[in-house]
């Protein structure tokens, strides 16, 4: 297949890209002191989560912005960003879908998220946060029933203090990096889970983040605590209008699995990835990082990243207990003018900790695409064992791809494996499927899932076919 | 007889240089042809180039399929118009599994045709069917498409899709080679399996020996990107004792 053709096939029109119009409470765009007392005062916080705030905002001013990631953008201006924005509603807040403005749910709606008593049949159990705020959770009485609290990040600040207190800045200090110490100050809502001892959540877990209001940020927090020997799913799925300005995101999960408990945490990514030529687009910085604390404890982060104008992700595991598991499996996807930089830090203190990274990054029509990975072992990690496996995909003439693995080993008895592609969507390959009667693009999402394929094997069966479609609807034009 | 394929003063160019040279030839349905002639005299270009390959430029000549201008139509069009061409050197597919771009195009020709989606079991059936008689494992199903297929099960594999997709014409681009004796008596078998009114066979070949298997109804030799001579079965055996010099000096 010539060049002429390939280019053809990336370009299907984004999907989510539509606008609410709701009215909202929205703060003027600008950062101090005083507007994190607001937000902070907005959401009725106790004095530690003001503290906390307070000490990140003074470490941010300290810190200046990384440039260390394979990203071309202009600089951000982050006083021309309103840090908080939420849909108005006529009482406190809403207490059931019933008091949710009925264009807030037919947004959901719309998404494919639906909020209302069918989506019960699902048997996924959904927070929704709406720019700044969480609008409804779906399934709580089920939940609370098995002891597992799952309810906006604000809501947990009431009800669970301690927890909070307890966990909230433990896997991802204030201080981490730039984008941390940001959200640290400013984080508005996010999702709280908390699975008791020995309780394996009775469905799985979901978040759906969308950004709405212009000219804002969102800055979500999301804490996951596995308890001894809990269990947990948990999905977060992204998506923002179509606007012209960039709008940044930049959130903080931190994931904390206690002895023999584990934690799947898988997410598809699919904010707005700006227009063809580049315009617009979400700037996605986020801070993912899980702690294995326990003995036999697994984390495992599976990703599908689609969206956004930038992706600058690099979802972590720190193996402290011994035995403990930590995973990795991604596929980033970047088309146009997308650029990402991802991928995973493993880092190995405990005995006998095992390590696994499949990354699959695909680079089509101008786009950039680079892995950058990190395999620690430290002296205390006696037999400790990684595998990488890192493959590149690159379709057409202009994309490239860039693999940055680094692997820092201090004790002689572990075994890191690390293996590496890049490869180019043939049109060998491409010209075999035709010959077998697939069209241009039939045959170019048949090679683009072969090549995903044992990543997307770690998805939840919806999500897998949810990634599968964003991947032919992200690569649309691109071959042709 | 009625016509398969009808190939007139063809000429095409790969990058600017000329590949075919006026050639013509006449293939009737349910005729088996073997084309023949030296490394280099252009038998993979003219097999290519049918399927639609992007690379050949056509330069003077007509290609007519079944009353309709081959050349006109795009890879995936002749495909499901009943073309089918088995590689040289199979493609690769990594985490693609056989038995699903097996039924991704069967039913992209299905479509074509107006018929529905074929059912699960009775594809299933049909293609264990032809697996077996490949001589092939059920597991082969299963794997990447090529993916870590020695050069034989590659072959083989081609000949199953050619079962399964049942084409009216099918180019059989060396298939032999690279076979051991064992290998090439299945696949040998398998397109004698083939044979049949409604299906014209094309074996693109350097030797004669797939020829003791496979007995052509007529023989042509290609050579500078022509056909320079046409006989029956028997041109295959002289030139296998004569050498292909033979037939360019003559």
């Amino acid at each position: 297949m010539s060049d002429q053709t390939l280019d053809s096939v990336i370009a299907k029109r984004y999907e989510h890209g539509f606008i609410t119009d709701i009215e909202s409470d929205t703060l003027p765009p600008g950062l101090d002191e005083h507007v994190i007392r607001t937000i902070s005062q907005k959401k009725g916080e106790p004095q530690f989560l003001l503290d906390f705030r307070l000490k990140a905002f003074a470490k941010w001013k300290t810190m200046t912005e990384p440039h260390w990631a394979a990203l071309d953008y202009a600089p951000i201006d982050y006083q021309a960003i309103s840090y908080y924005s939420a849909p108005k509603v006529k009482t406190d807040g809403p207490k059931s879908l019933d008091d949710v403005d009925p264009k807030l749910l037919a947004t959901y709606e719309k998404l494919g998220v639906p909020l209302h008593e069918r989506a019960r049949l699902a048997g996924v159990a959904v927070d929704a946060v709406f720019d700044s705020v969480s609008v409804a959770t779906t399934f709580k009485d089920r939940l609370s029933k098995a002891g597992v609290v799952f309810c906006p990040f604000s809501e947990a600040v009431k009800t669970h203090p301690e927890l909070l207190e307890r966990y909230l800045g433990s896997v991802v200090p204030i201080g981490d990096n730039f984008f941390a110490a940001l959200n640290s100050a400013v984080f508005t809502d996010g999702s709280f889970v908390y699975i008791p001892k020995g309780v394996r959540c009775p469905m799985e877990l979901s978040t759906y983040f969308r950004i709405n209001a212009a000219n804002t940020g969102q800055f979500e927090r999301t804490l996951i605590i596995a308890d001894e020997g809990a269990n947990v799913s948990y999905l977060e799925g992204c998506t923002a209008p179509m606007r012209d300005e960039n709008q940044l995101h930049a959130a903080v999960v931190e994931l904390i699995a206690e002895r023999d408990a584990s934690i799947k945490y898988s997410t598809v990514q699919n904010w707005y990835p700006g227009d063809e030529n580049g315009v617009g687009g979400i700037y996605n910085f986020v801070t993912k990082r899980g702690e294995c604390r326990g003995e036999r404890s697994k984390i495992s982060w599976t990703q599908v990243e689609t969206g956004s104008a930038i992706t600058w992700k690099y979802p972590s595991c720190v193996l402290k207990g011994d035995d403990s598991v930590g995973e990795f499996y991604s596929v980033a996807v970047a088309n146009h003018h997308q650029q990402a930089d991802t991928g995973t830090k493993m880092i190995h203190l405990g005995q006998r900790t095992k390590s696994t990274i499949v990354s699959k990054g695909i680079a089509a029509g101008k786009a950039s695409q680079s892995y950058r990975g990190l395999v620690t072992i430290a002296k205390s990690a006696h037999g400790a064992r990684n595998f990488t496996q890192c493959d590149s995909l690159l379709m057409g003439e202009h994309a490239a791809a860039h693999t940055y693995p680094v692997v820092d080993v201090k004790n002689t008895s572990a075994t890191v494996e690390h293996e590496a592609s890049t490869s180019k969507i043939g049109e060998d390959q491409l010209f075999y499927c035709q010959q077998r009667g697939l069209s241009a693009e039939d045959a170019t999402n048949l090679i683009v899932n072969g090549f995903c394929k044992n990543v997307f094997n770690e998805l939840p069966m919806e999500f897998a076919v949810e990634a599968q479609n964003l991947l032919a609807v992200t690569l649309e034009g691109s071959v042709g | 007889m009625t016509d398969c394929l009808t190939i007139e003063n063809l000429h095409a160019n790969v990058a600017q240089k000329p590949v075919l040279n006026g050639l013509s030839l006449r293939i009737g349905l349910g005729e088996v042809h073997a084309i023949m002639g030296p490394n280099g005299a252009g038998k993979s270009s003219l097999s290519q180039l049918l399927a639609g390959k992007a690379d050949y430029e056509v330069t003077a000549g007509s290609v007519n399929y079944l009353g309709r201008d081959l050349l006109g139509l795009s890879i995936e069009e002749r495909a499901c118009a009943g073309l089918f061409l088995g590689f040289q050197y199979p493609i690769e597919i990594p985490g693609v599994s056989n038995v699903y771009l097996l039924k991704a195009a069967l039913n992209a020709r299905r479509k074509q045709r107006g018929l529905p989606e074929v059912d699960a079991f009775d594809f299933l059936t049909l293609v264990k069917q032809h697996t077996s008689r490949m001589k092939m494992d059920e597991a082969f199903l299963h794997r990447g498409v090529n993916e870590g297929f020695s050069g034989g099960e590659k072959k083989r594999n081609e000949i199953l899709q050619m079962l399964v997709l049942e084409p009216t014409l099918a180019l059989l681009d060396e298939t032999d080679s690279g076979l051991d004796i064992d290998a090439l008596k299945v696949v040998a078998q398998g397109v004698n399996y083939a044979r049949s009114p409604e299906r014209s066979i094309v074996l693109v070949t350097h030797y004669q020996r797939l020829l003791d298997y496979i007995v052509p109804d007529y023989v042509h030799v290609l050579a500078n990107g022509k056909i320079v001579r046409s006989g029956d079965a028997s041109l295959a055996r002289e030139l296998e004792a004569k050498g292909y010099d033979w037939v360019l000096e003559s």
